[in-house]
Order: structure tokens, then sequence, then C-alpha cells
């Protein structure tokens, strides 16, 4: 039998609640518009054996101040630990401004839709076009579209682009060197889509140029996929493979960390056709590892082979300057199968809080995050060597803020010693191997402590 | 909202020599970018804004009073699910110790977190009657394509593969081998409704499947004799029929059962496209209706935000037997941990699955992220879910289906209802009665505008020329209804007695009505490109 409606006002314990605006009047005289006499009467269309008749095995609903109790308990540091981080591998602990948090949680923009109503959305129009400006500038290319979903999807779609813009290619190849990861996720999608991919080994932690010249040499490319800096931290030198690649009309991909970008030479300076890469590091928080935000930026030649949304400048009827989601023939809910993906949001929020992020650190202050985090990855890494214990992985490369060390004892206990000391020590990334990053959040003193703790364990 | 344009773009309020943010100077300067091969380094600085705090706080402030959102008005958005946006799900969203939290920390120094992932994912399957979901998808498309992906893995389980395969994270035969020519080839068709959502064909294209459209009746619904022709002929290719219910009409399908035993009996499976899964809490469930795997947009039926576009978040479910061919990382419940005074507490770990082994490509598992998704979007839908309770989440179906239906029957008279009967969560009219004065679906929607409305969904679904695609949600009251659907009569009105007033629209917004093929004819989608080509 199921549960009747429970009465609004008085009835079953007086039952009303704190999202659902109905009183006893209003439901009585809303059904009787309607010509039914009871909310159930409205799924009189639900077949009976499809109908479901007993109450959901879920908790009791929670007072707000019980909710918080939970969440409270939940975060207790006995569950869920604050680390001092130094694991990166794809998600890194920067600073970014109280005004970031704070501009985001405006309803304005945190409750909108997507700015379909160009009218009535001209706040988030105008952040899109900044971010899009704020991201083309700093990968060096023409057009940046709105943003996707990660920094993995969004390597996804670039393979898929290159494939789709291939005429006679046989494969894709893929950097041993891009995170094994995003490689997962790309392997995937090229699995699905029907994508044969060929993986680049890797040489002392960097593509292997002669065997990638081999395989261009072979012809048949419909793109090459890399990182920059790598997987391993690794600031690689990618100069003469656009060429090559543009030789066989195919694209080339660089799969950027945009936070390195106010130093780095620009995917559009090597002569990269696609950028894309995760924008975690531009002022969103960690929060397990997401939401971030996938960017991708291209040349203007492959403008209209591009997934995702895209806003544009126009004019409105009074003259005035105004911005629009546009090319929209690309999408999906105007070519359906044969739009350029299936991708219909972007990751417009996380896309605000790195426009906001960029607006106040600007030009400077993200070339000081860079210089500070570079800074503190050599610092930590010369006082690692100095104890004797570690060792460079990949000896005489340059890196950026991120490295690998290689340490003989167990590196399963090494981590978990540090952690018993507040400390997330870096990520594993082989039997031997350990990986480190440093942000500017670092202070002197954590790297000295974090050196003390891994130079004492004795694993 | 204010009513006049603020227009600037950060760029333009840039000063050289301005700074708005302090950061720690005293560190180890022994080593700067400066040792980089100049090779390796970019030639000229980024041109970013140079802004103090202040003129970034004020530009962004204003920027959001010319933004529309759910807290400030009535955002009858069909197909979104425009519901509240509860306060309290942003601070705990927000918690220090979730935004600090770092994907690779060891999961003993997680549990809470992962606790939240494994209880929200326990949570959905109860509603949808299912047996597993994956959080990691990111939006509804994101959802979409996984989902036929697990369909996919399915088949090739069931076809042996000639290309190499290798292990799934639980010991079994993964699907995933790579490229061209992998198993399962022979079911790669998709059955989709002419009436489903612009995602559907294109994330089955993405997949790699071929779409077939199934027709619909005049009354919106699946032809069931269509469907029940294309399975004769190409049953034996069909990997599966993705369906939305109710449709995107806002019609439940009365033939669900029938059509669900169809295609199973063909040997494909069902895809459920939770994007009206609002209109059934309390009512039906999915997985009750022989729906084999879904997703769910967590930014409709659970409450969080949009966010103007994103991010969202569209877990995955299965049916018991799928659970396999699920995406890595899962989270798992491992045996609970006793303490002496014979309390339990659950403990969680986390399936990396199988990288792919060294020099080599495909022999993973299947992963649609590096991490576990959008965590922050899933905090805030746990929230959600565990405020209302099971004796309030069954309310929210009836209640936005009543909403919906009264909204239909009290606007039949000056919109015209192409489907009579009961609709669900959102009602669908074909523009104005009467349209004799040219007044269309467009110049209704922007008129709302200068009412204080956010515009319904116009123009979708594609089955009637002037669709006008109504979703009330139940938190809105019957106040707020009434005002809406006086103003819709009204916009009526002034349809017959000032039609230029209505195809003008809007007069009282920051902009007016924009020319999208100056948009798209020379597109400027940067600063930089605005700006005359002397300066660059």
């Amino acid at each position: 039998m199921r549960q009747p409606l429970p009465s609004l006002t008085g009835g079953v314990g007086g039952w009303s609640f704190k999202y659902f605006p109905h009183t006893e009047e209003d439901l009585q005289e809303m059904l009787n518009a309607c010509g039914v006499s009871s909310v159930h009467d409205l799924f009189a269309d639900v077949p009976e054996a499809a109908r479901f008749k007993r109450e959901y095995n879920l908790p009791q609903a929670l007072s707000e101040t019980d909710l918080r109790l939970f969440f409270e308990q939940l975060t207790h540091p006995l569950s869920t630990q604050q680390l001092i981080c130094f694991a990166g591998a794809g998600c890194y602990d920067h600073y970014a401004p109280s005004v970031v948090q704070n501009i985001i949680e405006r309803s304005e923009f945190l409750t909108s839709y997507t700015p379909y109503q160009a009218e009535i959305s001209q706040g988030t129009l105008h952040y899109i076009f900044e971010y899009q400006s704020m991201i083309a500038e700093l990968t060096g290319l023409d057009i940046s579209n709105a943003s996707m979903y990660d920094g993995a999807t969004a390597t996804a779609e670039a393979m898929m682009m290159a494939w789709g813009n291939a005429k006679k290619a046989t494969r894709v190849l893929v950097s041993e060197t891009l995170d094994p990861k995003v490689r997962r996720v790309v392997d995937t999608y090229a699995h699905f889509h029907g994508v044969p991919l060929q993986l680049i080994p890797a040489k002392n932690g960097a593509l292997d140029r002669e065997a990638l010249d081999k395989e261009l040499a072979e012809g048949g490319v419909a793109g090459v996929i890399v990182q920059q800096p790598n997987y391993f931290g690794i600031v690689e030198d990618y100069t003469g493979i656009a060429e090559v690649v543009h030789e066989q009309k195919g694209i080339f991909v660089i799969n950027a960390n945009p936070s390195d970008l106010a130093i780095l030479k620009t995917p559009g300076e090597w002569g990269a056709d696609v950028a894309v890469g995760e924008g975690q590091s531009l002022g969103i928080p960690m929060t397990f590892g997401g939401p971030g935000v996938g960017f991708m930026a291209c040349t203007e030649k492959l403008i209209r082979k591009m997934p995702g949304r895209i806003v544009g400048q126009t004019l409105d009827n009074r003259g005035q300057r105004a911005f629009v989601l546009t090319l929209q023939a690309r999408e999906q809910h105007i070519r359906r199968q044969k739009a350029t993906s299936n991708i219909c949001s972007n990751q417009s929020l996380m896309a605000l809080y790195v426009t906001i992020y960029l607006s106040l650190m600007g030009k400077e202050g993200l070339r000081e995050v860079a210089e500070m985090s570079y800074a503190g990855a050599h610092s930590l890494c010369d006082k690692l060597l100095t104890t004797g214990k570690f060792r460079l992985t990949f000896p005489g490369q340059p890196f950026f803020n991120e490295f690998c060390v290689d340490y003989d004892g167990d590196i399963d206990a090494l981590l978990d010693e540090a952690t018993e000391y507040g400390y997330l020590a870096g990520v594993k990334v082989g039997e031997k191997t350990l990986m480190l990053a440093v942000t500017e959040q670092r202070t002197p003193e954590e790297i000295e402590e974090l050196c003390e703790i891994l130079d004492k364990a004795n694993h | 909202m204010n009513r006049t344009l603020y227009g600037n773009l950060i760029f333009e309020l840039s000063k050289k020599g301005r700074k708005g943010y302090s950061l720690p100077q005293d560190y180890d300067r022994t080593h700067t970018t400066a040792e980089l091969p100049e090779a390796l380094r970019r030639k000229d600085a980024a041109r970013l804004p140079e802004c103090d705090e202040l003129t970034v706080v004020r530009h962004y402030t204003n920027l959001s009073h010319n933004n529309f959102g759910v807290n400030d008005g009535f955002y009858p958005l069909g197909s979104c699910t425009m519901k509240y946006n509860p306060v309290i799900n942003e601070e705990i969203a927000a918690m220090k110790a979730f935004a600090g939290l770092h994907p690779l920390q060891p999961a003993e120094t997680c549990q809470g977190a992962l606790e939240v992932y494994y209880n929200l994912q326990q949570s959905l399957a109860e509603l949808a009657g299912l047996s597993e979901f994956t959080l990691n998808p990111c939006a509804g498309a994101h959802g979409e394509l996984t989902g036929l992906m697990v369909i996919r893995a399915y088949h090739e389980s069931l076809t042996p593969s000639p290309s190499p395969v290798g292990e799934g994270s639980d010991g079994s035969e993964s699907p995933l081998s790579h490229g061209r020519g992998a198993g399962g080839e022979a079911r790669s068709k998709v059955l989709i409704p002419d009436s489903a959502h612009g995602t559907n064909p294109a994330s089955a294209a993405v997949c790699g499947l071929e779409v077939v459209e199934v027709k619909s009746l005049p009354d919106g619904t699946v032809d069931v004799d269509h469907l029940r022709q294309l399975l004769a002929e190409i049953g034996d290719q069909v990997a599966a029929m993705m369906m939305t219910n109710p449709n995107t009409l806002g019609i439940f399908e009365p033939r669900v059962l029938e059509i669900t035993e169809m295609v199973h009996k063909a040997g494909g499976l069902m895809y459920y496209d939770g994007a009206n899964l609002n209109a059934l809490l309390g009512e039906c469930r999915p997985g009750d209706m022989g729906f084999d795997v879904m997703h769910i947009n967590l930014h409709k039926t659970f409450s969080t935000p949009h966010g103007g576009g994103g991010p969202g978040s569209g877990p995955v479910g299965v049916r018991k037997g799928l659970e396999k061919f699920l995406p890595t990382p899962r989270v798992k419940l491992v045996a609970p941990l006793s303490s002496p005074d014979g309390d339990t507490t659950p403990m969680f770990s986390i399936d990396w699955g199988k990288e792919a082994p060294s020099g080599a490509v495909g022999g993973a598992s299947t992963s649609v992220g590096s991490f576990f998704g959008n965590f922050g979007v899933m905090l805030k839908a746990y929230a959600y879910i565990l405020t209302l309770g099971h004796e309030n989440v069954k309310m929210v179906g009836p209640l936005a289906t009543l909403n919906a239906n009264y909204i239909k029957e009290r606007l039949r008279d000056d919109y015209l209802l192409p489907i009579i009967g009961l609709c669900k969560h959102e009602v669908v009219f074909d523009g104005l009665v009467d349209k004799s004065t040219g007044v269309t679906t467009m110049d209704v929607a922007k008129r709302l505008l200068d009412y204080g409305y956010h515009a319904p969904t116009i123009y979708f679904p594609l089955l009637f020329h002037e669709s006008l695609m109504i979703e009330p949600t139940e938190n809105e009251s019957k106040e707020t209804i009434d005002a809406f659907i006086d103003v819709m009569h009204k916009i009526a009105a002034e349809a017959k007695s000032d039609p230029e007033l209505v195809k003008t629209a809007p007069h009282n917004t920051p902009i007016g009505r924009v020319d999208d093929v100056l948009a798209a004819k020379q597109p400027v989608t940067t600063f930089w490109r605005t700006l005359p080509s002397s300066s660059l």
C-alpha cells in the first residue's frame, strides 16, 4: 500500500518542508484546476507494474544543524586529513586570492544556466569572452573555446579532432610522457571512437625523438599528442616536431600546464595547432580532483572543427557591443550525430575561477607564482639529493616545479611515515620512484621539514 | 538584475604596474627560471590584465548584475530543471577539509570523501532501482557517452575480440583492446527516438555507434510498431536503445515496459537518459521499467547549481551484472572495521584499475577522467539528498508534476497545446493559439525577459515548429506560478493589441536582440581581435 500524500497543514505530523512551498490550500486549488483529486492521479499513465510502491531505503531528513554536524564528522582529521601537499601529478595546491571564491558564490553566476538568452546573460558571456582571451594569450594560439570538463577529456577531444580532420591517416601518435591517467582516457575514447593510437616511447623521461621521427617518416599520422611540462615534470624540447607533422597534414597537440605558461614557450610558439590541458592550477581548489576545468585552444584554421561552446562578439539592435554563443552549427543541438563532439555544456563556473584568478594575478603575478614554484622545487630537489638517499630519476633533464627521484627503500612506507607528520610527500610513480611537486604555497620551513622527515625515515 | 549594460572587459580596465595579489617574498631564490634554456621559454610576457583588487571585485560584481539566475526569479527553462540550489550545500562543498583534498592522498587519509562518494552512489542506486553507479562523468552528455561505453564493453565481452585484450580491474577480461575492428562490432547500432535531445545521437557517434531513428506517433510517444519493424530488420545489430521517460515532450511513455522487453529480446540493452528523472522521484524507477544503464544529471534532479553551464555531474548507473564495465577509478567498501565496543566503521578503498602496460597502448581499464569526476558537485547532491530524506524525496516528482499540469491547464486557452492529456514535470506548447499577428515563440520568450522571467526552452523539441517548453520544478509556489501565468496571458493579449511591441522585445534588458549572423560571419572570439590590427 503506498503512503498517502502527507497533509501539509495539520494532518500527518503537520508535514511541511523548507524547499516545498505548497500549502494544503494551494494543493487543493491546483488539483482542482487539473481536474484530479490527488497528485498520484497525475501518474495514471504509469503502468502499474512500473510503479514504485515502497519507501525509499534512504535516511530520514536531516535538519540543517544535523547536516552540518554530519559533514563536520566526515571531515574530522581522523577520517579526512589535511596534509601539507607535495603531490602534483595533475592536481596542484596553488594559492588563490580570497576574492575568487567570494565572487564565484554570487548567485547571479552560480544559479544561472548556459547563456542561451544573451539579453539576460551578458555577465556569463562577458567572462567567458575574457576567459577565451586569456587562454588564447597563455597558449599563444588564436582561438579558445568556452572550456571543457577537464584536462583528460580535453585531450581526448583533441585526439578525435585530429582524427576527424585527417583525410587519409592511419593513426594518432601519443607520447609515453603524457600523464598515464590522461592517456587512459585518450585510450578509452580512441577505442570506442575507432581511432588507432600508437605510443611513442620515452627515453630518460622525455619523448624518444628517434622513435617519433621513425613513425613520422612512415606517414599517415593524423596527429601527435605530447605534454609540457611532461608527466614527470620535465620541460621537453619539441623543436621541429610541428613542421614534420604539418607536412603530412597532421595536427600537433600539446597538453600544457597553463600556470607554467607565464614562463614556458607557448604551444603556439612550438607550432602546435591545438593546446589542451587542465586549468585547475589557475585558482581552483583541489577538491579531491574536481571540478577543475579543461581548456582547449587552436589555430584560426581549425575553428570550425573545435568542440564545445564558443563565445563571440557582436552588436545588439541598439548598437551596443554584446557577446553571444556563436558558431553553433558545429554543435550537437544542431548537427546531432554529425556534431564535432557530444559535449553540450562547458565548465563555465570553473572558467570564472580562472578568469578572476588571472585578472588578479595578472601579468606579473602568474610569473611570480611560476618563479616561486620553480625555485621551491629546485631547492627541495637539491636538499633531497644532499641526503644521499635519493637520486634523480632522469638526470640532466630540465624540470619546472615537479620532479622524480629514485629511492632504494620502500616508498609506500616512506609516504606513510610522512603522512604521520602531516605531509603528503608526493606520488609514487614507479616501484622505486617518487614524484614531488612544489608550489608557491610551500614555505622554506615546510621544504626543510619534509627533507628531514624523508632523510630520517628508515625504510 | 540591472537593466543597463555594464559592458567593460577586464582588459580595458588594466593599467601597467597595478597588481591584485600578494605573495610571500621570503623564499630560497637560489634557482630561477632563467636557468632554463632560452629555447624553452616564451618570448613575450603574456598580456594578462594588470588591475588592483577593488577594480577586479567591482568588475565581476558589475558583470553579475547583467546576469539572471534562479535566485533572481522564476526560471521555467524546460528540460533543464532549474530548481532551487540550497545555500547550505555551497557551505558544505566549500569546507576546507574537502576543498584542500588532493585526489592522490592515501585512502586512509580521505575516508570522509570516499564515504561521500560511496554513499551518494548507493543513494542514487536506490532511487534509480539499479545496482551501482560511477560518479566520474562530469556532465549529462559525458554520462551518456560513459553509459554507451559500458554497453559496448558489455557486447564486446560477449563477442571474442581479434585485438589484444587486457585484464579488467577485477581480474576479469577487459573489453578494452584497441583501435578499429575490436570485438562487438556486430552490435553497432543504437536506436534513438526522433524526439531525443541532440546529445543522444552525438554521444552515440562519439562512441562509434550508428544512429537509427525511431519514429514518434503524433502524440509524441514512441511508435512501437516502427520499433518492432526495426528490430525485425536489424535487431541483431542493435547495441541499445536510448530513451528518456518522460520523453522530451514531458509525456510518460505508456508502453515503456513493452519497449524494454522488445529490445531485450533482440539482445540489446536499454539506456535511460536521466534528463527528465525529476518527474519520477517518488513514483517510479528506471530500473523497475527495465532499463539497464542510465545517467543522472545531479545538476538537474539533485539541485546542484548549473553555474552558467557547468560544472555538472553525470553519474552512470547499471543493473546487476554490468558493474564490472564501469570506468575506473571506483570507490569500494571493504570489510567494516570493528572497534572493541562493537561499533563498526565502514572502510573504503580506491580501485584505480589497470594502467596501460609500459610501452603499449590499450590494455588499461576504461576511464573517463583523471580522478573521481566533479567531487565538489557530489558533495552538494549528497547534502541535498540527506536534507530531503526518504520522506521528502518522494514528493519531488508529484509536486513538480502538479506545477507543470497546473500551468498546462491554465495556459491552454492562449497557447496551443498540441498534445492533450497528462504531462509530467514539463509541458510543451506549440506557440500562441492565435498566430495571425505573426508573433512567434521567440517573441514571446523575449517579451518574458521584459517582465523579469527567464524564458522557457524554445524551438525544442523539434517535433513542433513553435515549441515553448515550460518546466516549473517543485520549488515554485502557487503565487509565483500564478504571476507567471498572468504575464503569459498578458503577452498573448499584447500579441493581438500591439504585436510590434512583442516582436521587438526585449525592451527592458541590458541589451536588445543580438546579431547572431554578424557573430558567426567574422568570428571575434578574443579581446585581441577587437583591437585595431596596428595595436597588436
